[in-house]
């Protein structure tokens, strides 16, 4: 949102005053930790805002689902990650890339379909990966994430590595019977793994009360005893302070946990999806009450740890990443044809 | 300054009416506030700011209609950073040029043209008048023909037969309130109600499952799939439930029931989201396979499958979803399941296809038709059981074969074509019968690269001037 031209102060009445702002969770939060999350959010947005400008203009095709509005999620669960820990997702996964320190420009130039993107502009919107960051993707087929990252855990497990797999699926996606194939066995076997549902209300045009017999969908391991919990996941602080328990949860041997983060998309399911299912209202509600930017805006002004030049700031070195990410995008060449035959298969070691 | 453009609802809209103006002169407006509505004749969607400032000049008034993509409709002032025009993409050699005309306004985007000729219509190959009469059911004299697109005519073809039994009903993800994915079942709802017409959650596996067994009980399902790629998840029930029930209980189980929704590559969706599964299931006795090009098959040969006894996959096409083709008015249409139809006449080659690429061949053979090489593009329509008899006669006359699938060549539809001709009709072949097919590869996302891993008319056309040694 609009950090910048308008300023912020003018807007912090839309959030639910009289709180206490830096305390929410169960973590308190400093300073140069809360601005990075601030920016980090920032860079998210600003990214899938012009993700979708570059769509409506043709340099973008095929599916595109833009993450506005679920931010403090993936930002709150990095906070919490270890180096080496393992991420997987589904398509929604711009956001996610971005915060596992994957370069705005490669995710950008995938988008687009050239060169410079992070599959070589093979996988595009939906199919990104960076084994650098432990990034496993990018998965186009609702659900089949799940599985894919309690493997992940059991490698983990099986090396004893210490490491953790963060396993992100939507409201949706928790109806598919893979899912709980893999709760079973992710807990039979206490393979270390956080399952983290974003729970946005809605799987393209199905609320989830018309979807899902159990709408709380933290409670959807009991039945395998795999404890889980309800996170505001509009409150980065929040979902930090969660994921912490959760992950050191997995990471003692005691197996999986699930965290219902529950957040909301702003736009439509993907790029041109006209959302009539639900009213602006609705979506405007959301947005001026519970929105995870503006929230992390307030915590900061009210602490006096940022005035309107240090946003300004942040606000203009996130733009210039995004200009430049989109730049990038634009001017990177195609694929060489050649590349339509390579990565078929891996070749055998020499 | 920063200019505000007009956007595209997908990346296959070229124009559209700017319904709305939410801001006036003088107004803030900060990122994310609507600011217009924009409307095309399938959708409406708001535009949200992506930059901040203050709307200084409306530059297209609201109501204004035929709008280009990428006009611009408004002036920002004060900071922001530009949206500017798209830069051409650096192409590299061998990239076709894309039309980006409006295809079928699906809620997903739509798609770039992949082959190497720009069309009229901007979408699969334009509709080409076949030069024979339908090989189709007798019609009654004076029997109208109605344009109608193969999306409506595959919900006529289910509304018909869910008015004329009362055990037909549809079942999928979206397929009721939202009007489904791709609207196919648009109205549906409206008039046969929550029942008959029923929203599935996300859960392939789980509700192919319960259609098998409605159907094993007696009742006629229609399992809409919201693209064939999901029915990868449900693929146990459709063989192992349905092929194969009614032979290992010795005749005793049927299973009268329809799996149906688009199949093939859209457009840019990546590798997870474009197969063909025509030679999947087309593989599999105890299923029928069926893939109509036109609205008259996709309407009368839907009929026939509901009504088939036994179980259907029925694979459609979302790049023709949009396209209008003639369909009988006023009569019981339906379309028998494995009869191929002879949709061009000629006697230089015999060009083999089905669904979309029937309309690719028709033009392959308008342009081999300039060469002086008159083509015969039959039609499969049915996979499964397949009319070998319709293309064994076509190459009889042809003496060449050419086949042409959306999907990889391998183990696919074209090789069962030519083994099939080969045995049937090997003294009458005049050169190794062809296959054109998507190149061995997943699809991928980039746009050249797409276009050069899908068939196209330009490759179809080569294939056949091989055969002919020309
Ligand atoms: C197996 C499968 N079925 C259907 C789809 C089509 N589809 C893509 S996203 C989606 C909705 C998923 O909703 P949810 O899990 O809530 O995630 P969200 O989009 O809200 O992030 C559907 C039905 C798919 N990609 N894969
Ligand atoms: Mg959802």
């Amino acid at each position: 949102m609009a950090r910048g031209q308008t300023g912020a102060a003018g807007r912090r009445k839309a959030n639910g005053a009289g709180e206490q702002p830096a305390q929410t969770g169960k973590t308190q939060s400093g300073k140069d930790e809360l601005l990075k999350y601030y920016r980090d959010m920032l860079l998210i947005r600003r990214f899938e805002e012009r993700a979708g400008q570059l769509y409506g203009m043709g340099l973008i095709g095929g599916f595109c689902h833009l993450y506005i509005g679920q931010e403090a999620i993936a930002v709150g669960v990095e906070a919490a990650k270890r180096p080496g820990d393992q991420i997987i997702t589904g398509y929604r996964d711009h956001g996610h890339m971005l915060v596992s320190g994957m370069d705005p420009k490669e995710v950008m130039a995938e988008l687009t379909g050239r060169a410079g993107g992070s599959s070589r502009g093979k996988g595009g919107s939906m199919h990104m990966f960076s084994t650098e960051a432990a990034f496993y993707g990018g998965h186009g087929i609702v659900g089949a994430q799940v599985p894919l990252g309690t493997g992940l855990a059991l490698a983990d497990s099986y090396r004893g590595d210490g490491k953790v797999s963060f396993t992100f699926f939507g409201d949706g996606a928790a109806n598919q019977g893979q899912v709980y194939e893999a709760f079973n066995m992710a807990e039979l076997w206490k393979l270390p793994v956080v399952y983290v549902i974003e729970n946005n209300q809605y799987a393209m045009g199905t609320a989830i009360q018309r979807s899902s017999a159990e709408t709380r969908l933290h409670k959807r391991g009991v039945s395998f005893n795999i404890p889980g919990e309800e996170v505001d996941g509009m409150d980065v602080l929040a979902v930090k302070a969660a994921t912490e328990k959760a992950a050191a949860h997995a990471r003692a041997g005691n197996g999986p946990f699930i965290l219902e983060m529950k957040t909301y998309r702003y736009r439509g399911h993907s790029m041109s999806d006209p959302a009539k299912y639900r009213t602006r209202e609705e979506v405007d509600e959301v947005r001026k009450t519970r929105d995870p930017i503006d929230h992390v805006e307030e915590m900061l002004e009210k602490n006096g740890w940022a005035d309107e030049a240090t946003l300004k700031a942040i606000d203009a070195e996130v733009k210039k990443i995004v200009a430049d990410a989109a730049e990038f995008a634009r001017t990177s060449p195609e694929p060489e044809p050649s590349e339509l035959y390579t990565d078929v298969y891996t070749e055998l070691p020499a | 300054m920063t200019d505000i453009l007009m956007p595209a609802l997908s990346p296959t809209m070229e124009e559209g009416t700017l319904a709305k103006w939410h801001v006036k002169v003088g107004d803030n407006v900060r990122s994310g506030d609507v600011i217009a509505e924009i409307e095309t004749d399938k959708a409406t969607m708001e535009v949200e700011a992506v930059d901040e400032g203050t709307v200084a000049e409306i530059l297209v008034p609201e109501g204004t209609e035929e709008v280009k993509v990428n006009t611009p409709i408004a002036r920002l002032g004060g900071e922001g950073g530009a949206a500017a025009a798209p830069a051409p993409a650096p192409k590299a050699e061998a990239a076709p040029p894309q039309s980006r005309a409006e295809a079928s306004g699906d809620p997903e985007r739509k798609p770039p043209e992949v082959d190497a000729k720009p069309r009229p219509e901007g979408e699969g190959a334009a509709p080409v008048t076949p030069k024979v009469a339908l090989r189709d059911p007798e019609l009654p004299a004076g029997v109208q023909l109605v344009k109608v697109t193969v999306r409506d005519a595959l919900r006529d073809a289910m509304a018909e037969e869910m008015r004329r039994d009362a055990d037909v009903f549809l079942m999928g993800e979206e397929v009721a309130q939202y009007q489904g994915a791709y609207k196919v079942s648009r109205g549906l709802l409206d008039e046969f109600g929550p029942k008959r017409v029923i929203d599935t959650p996300i859960t392939e596996y789980g509700f192919a499952g319960l259609g098998v067994g409605a159907a094993m009980a007696g009742l006629k399902p229609v399992v809409e799939f919201m693209t064939f790629n999901f029915a990868m998840q449900a693929i146990d029930h459709i063989i192992n439930s349905a092929a194969k029930t009614l032979y290992m209980s010795g005749g005793q189980i049927r299973s009268s029931i329809v799996f149906r929704g688009p199949n093939g590559a859209a457009a840019r969706v990546g590798a997870q989201h474009s197969q063909d599964y025509a030679a999947w299931y087309g593989h599999v006795p105890g299923l029928k396979v069926v893939a109509p090009y036109d609205s008259a098959d996709a309407k009368g040969l839907l009929k026939a499958a509901i009504r088939d006894p036994n179980p259907v996959v029925f694979l459609e096409h979302e790049m023709l979803y949009g396209q209008e083709f003639d369909v009988p008015e006023g009569v019981d249409w339906v379309v028998p399941i494995g009869k191929a139809k002879v949709r061009r006449e000629g006697t230089g080659v015999t060009l083999v296809a089905y669904s979309r690429m029937v309309g690719f061949c028709l033009q392959a053979a308008e342009e081999l038709a300039k060469e002086g090489i008159e083509a015969e593009v039959v039609d499969l329509r049915t996979i499964r059981p397949m009319d070998i008899e319709t293309v064994v006669a076509s190459v009889k006359k042809t003496n060449r074969l050419v086949t042409v699938e959306e999907g990889w060549g391998p183990m696919g539809v074209g090789a069962e074509i030519a083994a099939k001709v080969t045995e049937l009709a090997f003294d009458y072949l005049d050169a190794p019968p062809m296959r054109v097919h998507q190149e061995d590869v997943p699809l991928p996302y980039a746009a050249n690269l797409e276009a050069l891993s899908m068939p196209s008319i330009e490759r179809i056309v080569k294939a056949a001037k091989a055969v002919s040694y020309k």
